[in-house]
């Protein structure tokens, strides 16, 4: 909502100073945006600075420019002039401005894969000139970065934010009104009309008695022998702080009204009316050509204005171009009229309409408002266009439907933590146009027609501390007091996992949870995908199936510009489906490329499966897993490559997966077209974590450790090639549990004398004897016992 | 007799191991002179044999002494020596660790946390997808609400009942739902709205705070993020105000700003004259509670919320929102925090 102090001075008696009234406004829930010159279409167009102009990525022709205007801000914007380059100063057309020539409206938008937000003006797109080669270069203009290039015509106009709440501040007597009441000032009463109307409205208006009838209203008056002009200077000046283009007087009046009383009117060229007007739901199929320009269809039951020909406009929302007044109009109809917000809501989104005065019904004009409308229009077009009105036709009756609320004086105070007088209610309720009745404690409140947000006594207390001042409440300072943990078990392995993973040399992402469909289903094993219905882009439009889907975007966006030994991870949510709660929190990392990449001592290495196998291990164990029961086999998810990756399950393999590592799939890095193609990943199932059901101080085992000597033992087996590791050590630790200390496979290899089909494996067995140091017998003893084991299970032999 | 003197000056006067060597079995050896000294004890009468005994013992223990002391010389020497011959450029590339990063706005989350935990908020979650009711119809926003207006919601069905949540507020909802008041949590989280330019992204963090008892009223909501944000800047001071707005889930409700000034194009927040919006709050509304059938009567509270983004570009000078989420490589590198860096209170929540 915009306003000027002139205007606000129309309404309210106040010797305030701007600086003041904006200080008010804000305070009592007027939120002030900002001070704005507004001179027409061309206010948004700004000196700028080209910081940084570089080639587009995928175009020859463009470049990628950054510009800055002044403040700390960068803005991206693609430009596609030659003389575009660091330095130079420049006029910005910011998203939402209008390009005079072509008329067309900047939106941010995607060229050819880079957003530009906005564009970098040459004088023939400002009408300037037709100078249309190149961007407009402007000399000795540094100082002006960031000012607006057209000089102001306008008056400073104070750019309100209004809260959804609030129809009535939607018109400046209502935000004088809540000044007044806020002691700035008195609100001015509105001055008597004295016009002679004598002769009585022609043309007749009916409310068509229907099921949903979005009408609830219709006043209207006729003016004959008007002569349509340009407005007078001091209306055009308003009209454009406002931001909107002046017409002509008749137009102009009608928007002047609806910023002053928040009481849209419509105009009709009453020449163009067919017989009679009537307010009826429309048929489907039914069209229309509106004030934008479009033709809409209707569907059943949209709130139409109609005549004997058809329907001549969308009552509440927007009119129509058959019945639309010019300046050669000479008589028109003048109509005020209330339509219900929810039906205003429902064809709005419907047609996808957005106006002014949609945007006021939709959150409730004053249902008692349709007189003074029309008194104010009919006065301000005579006035300038002269004519004769008639008298004043309503149609239709509204009910009153606002509640007596009652309101206990202590009820402020509970909520509030402030105290309040009778006296003070009285004042504040009636001075923001409340009745009330006051019977000791208690007080009957009936809230003004304006104000349809104020249902129960929680209203009113808001509009007593609004208006008293949120400053008057003190702070009670919070106690230091915690009855429940902060974190539960899930959300500590969260944190821990998150900052062990890290700690691992991996470097957190945070990215979309939605992703690209074509990249997700190198991840989703199959499943259906989880779409979006409303994506922002094509590339975003599915909810990822796993970590990996964005994280692999961006290790190759990384690989792109040069970075090619990467670790990455993210923990956040996975979808396994559309309804609340199909969701799991999964910490997934990639890494990329080699370790060593020239170093002057070490050997430079390809990472591979046994690095991620190494964090992921690690990581669990300092989830609170014991390394025992950390059950690895090689059946992991089919994105990874099906030799190279593996799966962690909780002590047997039938359990709940812990986790996966390995090799991404060379088909998937082929497809995504890596530049290094070394990829491995890792993915860790938080839900699958066990909590234990001791904390780890109490479930730990007292200490103990042996006194007596260890010995050390080297074995080396020759057993089937794919016979796995992984169980020939967990066999050897099952042999004697209290003897067996460490089980450790130090070598591994083929071929050579070993038999085809085969492999040597090489174990390193730590035992030792809490009672007794081991003799030589005992060693022996156990060894043989470790032979035999291996030997009977894997099928294999020692090696000699 | 032995010149004790001599020898000693002769054995600190080697060269190296082997004349040591041979000085030993010259001075010590079976034919050395005090060797011979000994052999003639037998000789004296008892008393003389004692007394010369001493003393040859004596004479000799000084002479092994300063052989074995010259020898550890000589050797400390030598392996100098050898050391001299030995040595690397410790100027060259140390071997490579890499440094992981923890992102800022888990940083910044763990942050929060912490100063709530100080006064008793537990932390509680909810699914990123979400009912239309929950996050709009059970928060006082029914359809038609033009408040739903300014939330641009990501739909997972045709028919929108099924979202994106759009806010973090409807985990209030299903909190105050599945327990028993009073309640008193922090709620971060992703939360997403489809509009995506320079300042907004379709998916940010926010923070919500709801604190439901006896008794609660707007004083403690004061009380509460004056606290919160004075530990969260790191600051004594900071000016803050409340102004009021509207939101359909809390009545009365206020946002509020706090005072910052600008330096070196860096915002500084604190005591400056100029304001910044932060977070939007207020006493959450009767038919919230209502909705999870919260008896009005002996219970209200109130609740808050907060971009967590915002607030760690404020606090950590982050120019760019979309940056947040590009997971460029040198960025992440920048702005991360190292993972040894976890926020607490005994230490200081940042470094």
């Amino acid at each position: 909502m915009i306003i000027t102090l002139s205007w606000l001075k129309n309404h309210l008696a106040t010797s305030a100073t701007l600086s003041k009234i904006i200080d008010k406004l804000t305070s009592i829930g007027l939120e002030v945006e900002g001070i704005k010159e507004n001179h027409g279409e061309l206010s948004d167009f700004k000196v700028a600075k080209v910081i940084k102009a570089e080639k587009h990525p995928n175009a020859d022709k463009l470049k990628l420019c950054e510009i800055s205007l002044g403040d700390n801000k960068i803005i991206k914007v693609v430009c596609g002039a030659a003389n575009a380059r660091e330095g130079l100063v420049t006029i910005y057309a910011p998203p939402g401005s209008v390009i005079p020539k072509t008329k067309l409206k900047l939106k941010v938008v995607k060229i050819r894969g880079v957003e530009s937000h906005g564009m970098l003006c040459s004088e023939s797109e400002l009408n300037i000139s037709h100078e249309s080669d190149g961007i407009i270069e402007l000399r000795n203009k540094e100082k002006d970065v960031g000012k607006n290039y057209f000089k102001s015509k306008g008056e400073k106009s104070i750019d309100i934010s209004v809260t959804p709440n609030r129809p009535d501040c939607l018109g400046v007597r209502g935000i004088a009104r809540d000044l007044s009441s806020s002691g700035l000032g008195k609100l001015k009463k509105h001055p008597p009309i004295k016009i002679n109307q004598k002769f009585k409205n022609p043309i007749k208006v009916s409310i068509k008695k229907e099921k949903d009838q979005g009408c609830g209203l219709f006043g209207s008056v006729y003016i004959k022998n008007v002569k349509n002009i340009e407005s007078p200077d001091w209306l055009k000046k308003r009209i454009i702080s406002l931001g909107l283009k002046p017409i002509s007087a008749i137009v102009d009046t009608t928007n002047y009204v609806m910023y002053d009383l928040n009481r849209p009117l419509h105009a009709y060229d009453a020449d163009k009316i067919d017989k009679e007007i009537i307010v009826r739901n429309s048929k489907t199929g039914e069209t229309f050509e509106a004030l934008d320009n479009k033709t809409y269809k209707l569907n059943n039951n949209m709130c139409a204005i109609t005549d004997k020909t058809g329907v001549l406009g969308l009552g509440g929302i927007i009119g129509g171009t058959r019945s639309g007044t010019e300046l050669s109009t000479k008589n028109i109809l003048l109509e005020s009229a209330y339509f219900f917000p929810s039906s205003i809501r429902k064809t709005s989104k419907n047609l996808g309409i957005d106006t002014d005065a949609k945007y006021r019904f939709e959150r409730g004009i004053d249902p008692d408002s349709a007189t003074l409308g029309l008194e104010l229009g009919m006065c301000m077009i005579l006035d300038m266009c002269g004519g004769e009105a008639s008298t004043f036709s309503i149609v239709g009756k509204l009910k009153d439907e606002r509640p007596i609320i009652d309101l206990e004086l202590d009820k402020f105070f509970k909520v509030i933590g402030l105290s309040i007088t009778i006296a003070e209610i009285k004042k504040i309720l009636t001075s923001l146009g409340c009745s009330l009745k006051i019977n000791g404690k208690k007080i009957k409140v009936l809230p003004p027609s304006w104000r349809p947000d104020i249902k129960e006594d929680i209203d009113l207390i808001e509009e007593l501390i609004r208006i008293k001042g949120f400053d008057k409440i003190s702070y009670v300072r919070p106690e230091r007091e915690r009855s429940k943990e902060t974190l539960n078990f899930k959300q500590k392995l969260f944190h821990f996992s998150q900052r062990a993973v890290a700690s691992k040399g991996y470097l957190e992402a945070v990215t979309w949870s939605f992703t690209d469909s074509r990249i997700d289903k190198h991840f989703s094993q199959g499943k259906k995908e989880i779409e979006i219905t409303n994506p922002i882009s094509s590339d975003q439009n599915v909810l990822r199936r796993s970590i990996f889907s964005n994280l692999i975007i961006y290790l190759k966006k990384n690989q792109d510009r040069g970075y090619l030994d990467l670790s990455l991870f993210e923990i956040g949510p996975i979808f396994f489906g559309n309804k609340p709660g199909e969701q799991q929190v999964v910490l997934g990392g990639l890494k990329s490329g080699v370790t060593n990449r020239k170093s002057w001592d070490s050997k430079t290495r390809n990472i591979d499966v046994f690095d991620v196998k190494a964090d992921v291990i690690k990581t669990l164990i300092e989830l609170g897993i014991n390394e025992e029961d950390l059950y690895i086999s090689n059946k992991a998810q089919n994105y990874f490559n099906p030799g190279r990756s593996g799966s962690v399950n909780f002590k047997s393999p039938s359990s709940h997966q812990l986790a996966s590592f390995g090799e991404i799939h060379p088909g998937i890095v082929s497809n995504l077209d890596l530049k290094e193609g070394n990829v491995c990943g890792f993915e860790i199932f938080l839900k699958n974590i066990p909590e234990p059901p001791k904390k780890y101080r109490i479930a730990k085992r007292n200490y103990s450790v042996s006194e007596f000597q260890k010995s050390e033992r080297d074995f080396a087996f020759i057993i089937d090639k794919n016979y796995k590791a992984g169980d020939v050590e967990k066999m050897i630790r099952e042999v004697d549990k209290s003897l067996i200390k460490k089980v450790l496979i130090f070598d591994v290899f083929e071929g050579g004398n070993i038999p085809e089909g085969k492999k040597s494996i090489a174990v390193n067995i730590t035992i030792q004897s809490m009672e007794k140091t081991l003799s030589e017998k005992d060693l022996n003893e156990v060894s043989q016992k470790i032979i035999n084991i291996v030997k009977a299970k894997t099928g294999g032999t020692i090696r000699s | 007799m032995v010149d004790l003197r001599e020898l000693i000056q002769r054995v600190s006067q080697a060269k190296d191991k082997l004349e040591l060597q041979n000085l030993k079995s010259q001075f010590l050896g079976k034919n050395s002179q005090i060797n011979q000294e000994f052999k003639k004890l037998g000789l004296l009468n008892e008393n003389e044999r004692k007394i010369r005994a001493s003393s040859l013992n004596n004479e000799k223990q000084k002479i092994t002494e300063s052989i074995n002391n010259k020898f550890k010389e000589l050797e400390n020497l030598e392996i100098n020596q050898k050391l001299e011959k030995n040595q690397v450029d410790v100027t060259l590339p140390a071997r490579e660790r890499p440094n992981g990063k923890i992102h800022p706005v888990s940083q910044v989350i763990d942050e929060i946390s912490s100063i709530f935990s100080e006064i008793g908020f537990s932390v509680a979650e909810g699914p990123d997808v979400e009912s239309e009711y929950n996050n709009f119809t059970a928060l006082n926003t029914p359809e038609d609400h033009p408040a739903r207006d300014m939330h641009d919601t990501f739909y997972l069905d045709k028919n929108k009942k099924i979202l994106l949540r759009t806010h973090t507020s409807p985990v209030q909802i299903r909190t105050m739902l599945s327990g028993k008041a009073p309640f008193k949590i922090i709620v971060p989280g992703r939360t997403y709205r489809c509009d995506s330019d320079q300042t907004h992204s379709p998916m940010f963090h926010q923070l919500e705070g709801l604190h439901i008892d006896k008794n609660i009223n707007m004083g403690h909501l004061k009380g509460c993020l004056d606290y919160f944000v004075k530990e969260f800047f790191e600051v004594k001071k900071i000016r803050m105000r409340f102004r009021p707005s509207h939101f359909p889930f809390t009545e009365p409700s206020a946002e509020v700003d706090i005072g910052y000034r600008l330096e070196n194009g860096k915002i500084i927040v604190g005591e400056g004259d100029k304001w910044l919006e932060i977070l939007g709050c207020g006493m959450v509304h009767p038919n919230v509670l209502k909705n999870v059938k919260i008896d009005i009567k002996k219970f209200q509270g109130f609740a808050f919320g907060m971009g967590i983004d915002r607030l760690a570009m404020l606090k950590y000078g982050i120019n760019d929102l979309r940056s947040f989420f590009e997971t460029d490589y040198r960025w992440l590198n920048y702005f991360g925090f190292d993972p040894l860096d976890v926020p607490t209170n005994y230490r200081g929540l940042s470094r």
